[in-house]
C-alpha cells in the first residue's frame, strides 16, 4: 500500500479546502448570524447601554417575565399566530386544490390573483387593511379576548393563506393523477380519494406552508401595525414602541425567546415532518 | 377462409360489449365507432400503434371517460351512468399507480377498506393476493423498497384481490427491462389461468399481444381493424395495415386477373410474375388488390446462370418462382433473413431458418437467386 502524504493539495472537487471557498463560507456564516448572537449575546449583558460588555446576567430575562404588558403582547402574537396558521393552512390547501383540481372560467384570473398578496407592498396592505376595517367591517372594539384580534387575525390569514396555497399548488404538480383514478379505480368515493391520496401527497407542504404563515404571521409588523388598537398590541408593535426609547436588553431578551422559541418550532416541524419538506417535499419518483 | 380455431377455454358467453362506441376530444377522434364483443375468461389483448385510442377504449370501460356516442355493456348492463368507483372492474395503470405513502399491504387491503370488509377477512384476502403474485412477506415494505417489477405485482394484487369480473392492464409491461418483460408475459397468462378472471390488456407491442392474448382487437387512428386469434391475425390478415403492423410483410401491389372457386391468379407488375392461389377469393377479377407473402413463407434457391427456371409443384410453369439478387444479407443465428432484389426492382424480404450447421447453400452478397412460394402462402387483402 502506498502512504498518503499527511496533507496532500486539495483535489479538483475539493472546493471546502481551497481558500476562496473558506473565505466565502465565513462571511456567509458572519452575515448569517453574527447579528442574532450579537442580540443573544447582549441579552446577558449586565449593563444598562448595549455598547460595552460588563458581566453576564440574567436579570433581563427576570425583567421580561414581570413585564405584564410585553408578556400579553406576547400572547397575543402566539395567538393571532396559531389562529392564523390554522385557518391559512385549510383556506390555503383548498384553494390550492380547486385549482389544481378544477377547470372553471376565470381560472386562469384567480391563478394570478393569488400571487397578488404576495407581490403587493407590505405598506400597501397595511393601509388597504386599515382603510378596509375603517370603512367596510368596522371591528367592534370592547370584545372580550381573543375575540379583540379579530381584525388582525383576519388580515394576518389575508397575507398567509396565498403563500400556503402557492407552496401546496407547487407541490400538487408533482401529483400523479393515475394515483387519484387508482383509489377511485378501487372503490373510493371523492371525499375518500381527497383523504386517502391526495392530502399524504400535499402533507410535506402543508408542513412547509404552516411554518410559512407561523412566522410570518409572528414577525408582521407592518400590516399589523395598521390593524392594531391600544388593546391589541403584539409582540413586533410592542417591541417597535420600546426601541422607540432605547435598545434596552430587555428588548434583547424577549427577541432572544422569540428567536428560540421560532428555532424550536420549525425543528419540531421539520422533525415531526421527516427530511421531506427540507428536501422541498419531493418523494422520489416511483418511474424515475 | 379456413382458418385454424384455438380452442376457447371458457364457454363463450359475453362479459363486455362495446356498442358503436366514439369518443371525440374536440376536432380529434380518438375512438371511432368501435362495436367489440369480449368473452368471459378470455385474455383479450387491444394492439394498435401508439395513439391509436387503446387507452381511451379502456379508461371508458373503467369510467374515467365517456363515450360521446354508444354504450357500454357489463354483464349485459349498461354502466354509462355507473361511476369508476362503482363498476365491477379494477385497473393496472401503467405507471402502477401504487399509493407511495402506504405500506404493500396497507395498498392491497385499500379496495376492501373501502368496500367495509373486516379486518380478519381483509387480512386473509391481503395475505392470498400477496402470494398470488408471489410477494409473501413483502406486506411491511414501503412502495420505495421495491423495484419496478415488484411494484407491478402490488398494483396486480391490488387489483385482483378485490375480484373483479374483469381486470385492465395498460401497457401493464412497457416499464419493465426486456429480461423481466419476457419472465412477466408467462406469468401474467399463468396468473389469468390460475384466477379466471377476463384480462384486457392494452399494449402496442405486437409480440406481446401474440405471446399472451387468446384473442386481439387491432386498433388503427381510433377504429377497429380486425379481432381475431394471433394465429388468424398473422396468417389471414383482413387489411394491409393489419398484415403490415403483425410481423413483417411483403405487400405486392397487383390485379386480380382469375377467379375460379379453386383457385386465384393475381397479375402483380412488382413481381413480374403471376402469382397464384390455390383457393378461391372474394373480389372482382381487374380490380386492384394485394397480395401479402410473409418473408419465412418464401423459399430462396440459388441460381445459375442459364439454368432452367425452377417450379413449384402446387402452381403452374412460371407461377410463384421470380428471379432476384441479394442486395443485403443478416446472419442473425437461429435464422438469416435476406433482401433479395427482383428484376423489376422490387425489394423482397426472406427468411431462412438455419436448419442445419454446415449450411451447404452458402449464399453470399449480389448472389443470383430464385425466390418461390406455395400456392397457399399468399393471402389476398382488399384493403
Ligand atoms: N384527454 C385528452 N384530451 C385530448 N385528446 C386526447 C385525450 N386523451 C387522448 N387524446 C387523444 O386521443 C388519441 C388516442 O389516445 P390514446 O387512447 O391515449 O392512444 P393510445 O393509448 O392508443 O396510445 C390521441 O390522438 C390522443 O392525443
Ligand atoms: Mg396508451
Amino acid at each position: 500500500m502506498t502512504k498518503r502524504p499527511k496533507q496532500a493539495a486539495p483535489g479538483p472537487l475539493e472546493y471546502l479546502r481551497r481558500w476562496p471557498l473558506q473565505a466565502w463560507l465565513v462571511m456567509v456564516t458572519v452575515f448569517l448570524y453574527a447579528p442574532l448572537l450579537t442580540l443573544m449575546a447582549f441579552s446577558f449583558n449586565d449593563s444598562k447601554r448595549n455598547i460595552v460588555w460588563k458581566g453576564f446576567t440574567l436579570k433581563y430575562y427576570e425583567k421580561v417575565l414581570q413585564n405584564e404588558s410585553l408578556l400579553t403582547a406576547f400572547g397575543n402574537s402566539l395567538t393571532i399566530a396559531a389562529i392564523c396558521t390554522l385557518v391559512s393552512v385549510i383556506l390555503g390547501a383548498m384553494t390550492a386544490l380547486l385549482l389544481w383540481r378544477f377547470r372553471f372560467g376565470g381560472k386562469t384570473v384567480l391563478d394570478g390573483a393569488m400571487a397578488l398578496p404576495i407581490v403587493v407592498p407590505e405598506i400597501c396592505m397595511g393601509v388597504a387593511m386599515l382603510v378596509f376595517f375603517a370603512k367596510v367591517m368596522p371591528w367592534p372594539g370592547g370584545l372580550p379576548w381573543p375575540l379583540n384580534l379579530g381584525a388582525i387575525i383576519i388580515s394576518h390569514i389575508s397575507f398567509s393563506f396565498p403563500f400556503v396555497a402557492v407552496v401546496v399548488r407547487a407541490r400538487m404538480a408533482s401529483f400523479n393523477r393515475e394515483l387519484e383514478e387508482a383509489a377511485k379505480d378501487l372503490g373510493a368515493g371523492e371525499w375518500m380519494t381527497i383523504r386517502d391520496v391526495i392530502i399524504p401527497h400535499m402533507q410535506p407542504s402543508l408542513v412547509a406552508g404552516a411554518l410559512l404563515a407561523f412566522t410570518l404571521s409572528l414577525d408582521d409588523f407592518v400590516i399589523t401595525f395598521f390593524t392594531s388598537g391600544p388593546d391589541t398590541v403584539t409582540f413586533p408593535v410592542k417591541v417597535y414602541s420600546m426601541v422607540r426609547f432605547s435598545v434596552t436588553p430587555e428588548v434583547n431578551a424577549a427577541s432572544t425567546i422569540l428567536i428560540v422559541l421560532t428555532v424550536i418550532l420549525t425543528a419540531l416541524a421539520l422533525r415531526f415532518q421527516g427530511t421531506d419538506a427540507v428536501a422541498g417535499g419531493h418523494a422520489p419518483d416511483p418511474k424515475a | 377462409m379456413p382458418a385454424p380455431q384455438k380452442a376457447a377455454k371458457a364457454p363463450a358467453k359475453t362479459i363486455i360489449s362495446f356498442e358503436n362506441i366514439t369518443k371525440r376530444y374536440g376536432k380529434v377522434v380518438a375512438v371511432d365507432n368501435v362495436s367489440l364483443t369480449i368473452e368471459e375468461g378470455e385474455f383479450f389483448s387491444l394492439l394498435g400503434p401508439s395513439g391509436c385510442g387503446k387507452t381511451t377504449l379502456l379508461r371508458m370501460l373503467a369510467g374515467f371517460e365517456t363515450p360521446t356516442e354508444g354504450r357500454i355493456l357489463i354483464d349485459g348492463q349498461d354502466v354509462s351512468e355507473i361511476p369508476p368507483n362503482k363498476r365491477p372492474v379494477n385497473m393496472v395503470f401503467q405507471s402502477y399507480a401504487v399509493f407511495p405513502h402506504m405500506t404493500v399491504a396497507q395498498n392491497v387491503a385499500y379496495g376492501l377498506k373501502v368496500d367495509g370488509v373486516g379486518a380478519k377477512e381483509c387480512a386473509e384476502r391481503v395475505e392470498e393476493a400477496l402470494a398470488l403474485v408471489k410477494l409473501e412477506g413483502y406486506g411491511p415494505r414501503k412502495p420505495d423498497q421495491l423495484s419496478g417489477g415488484q411494484r407491478q405485482r402490488v398494483a396486480l394484487a391490488r387489483a385482483l384481490v378485490k375480484r373483479p369480473r374483469v381486470l385492465l392492464l395498460d401497457e401493464p409491461l412497457s416499464a419493465l427491462d426486456a429480461k423481466l418483460r419476457e419472465q412477466m408475459r408467462s406469468e401474467l397468462t399463468q396468473l389469468q389461468d390460475k384466477v379466471g378472471i377476463t384480462f384486457i390488456m392494452v399494449t402496442h407491442d405486437q409480440d406481446e399481444a401474440l405471446a399472451m392474448a387468446c384473442r386481439c382487437a387491432v386498433m388503427n387512428r381510433g377504429l377497429l381493424q380486425q379481432v381475431a386469434t394471433p394465429s388468424d391475425l398473422y396468417e389471414f390478415p383482413n387489411s394491409r395495415f393489419v398484415a403490415d403492423f403483425i410481423g413483417q410483410v411483403n405487400l405486392f401491389e397487383g390485379q386480380l386477373a382469375v377467379d375460379e372457386p379453386d383457385h386465384a391468379v393475381i397479375d402483380s407488375a412488382e413481381v413480374g410474375v403471376p402469382i397464384y392461389l390455390d383457393h378461391g377469393v372474394t373480389g372482382a377479377t381487374g380490380s386492384t388488390v394485394w397480395a401479402a407473402i410473409r418473408p419465412e413463407k418464401i423459399e430462396i434457391y440459388k441460381r445459375i446462370d442459364g439454368a432452367d427456371m425452377i417450379k413449384m409443384e402446387d402452381a403452374p410453369q412460371g407461377h410463384n418462382v421470380v428471379a432476384g439478387t441479394i442486395t443485403h444479407l443478416a446472419y442473425l443465428g437461429s435464422e438469416t433473413v435476406f433482401d433479395v432484389t427482383l428484376e423489376t426492382g422490387r425489394s423482397v424480404k426472406v427468411v431462412r431458418s438455419n436448419l442445419t450447421r454446415w449450411d451447404q447453400e452458402d449464399f453470399s452478397w449480389d448472389e443470383p437467386v430464385w425466390l418461390s412460394w406455395h400456392a397457399c402462402s399468399p393471402a389476398m387483402l382488399t384493403a
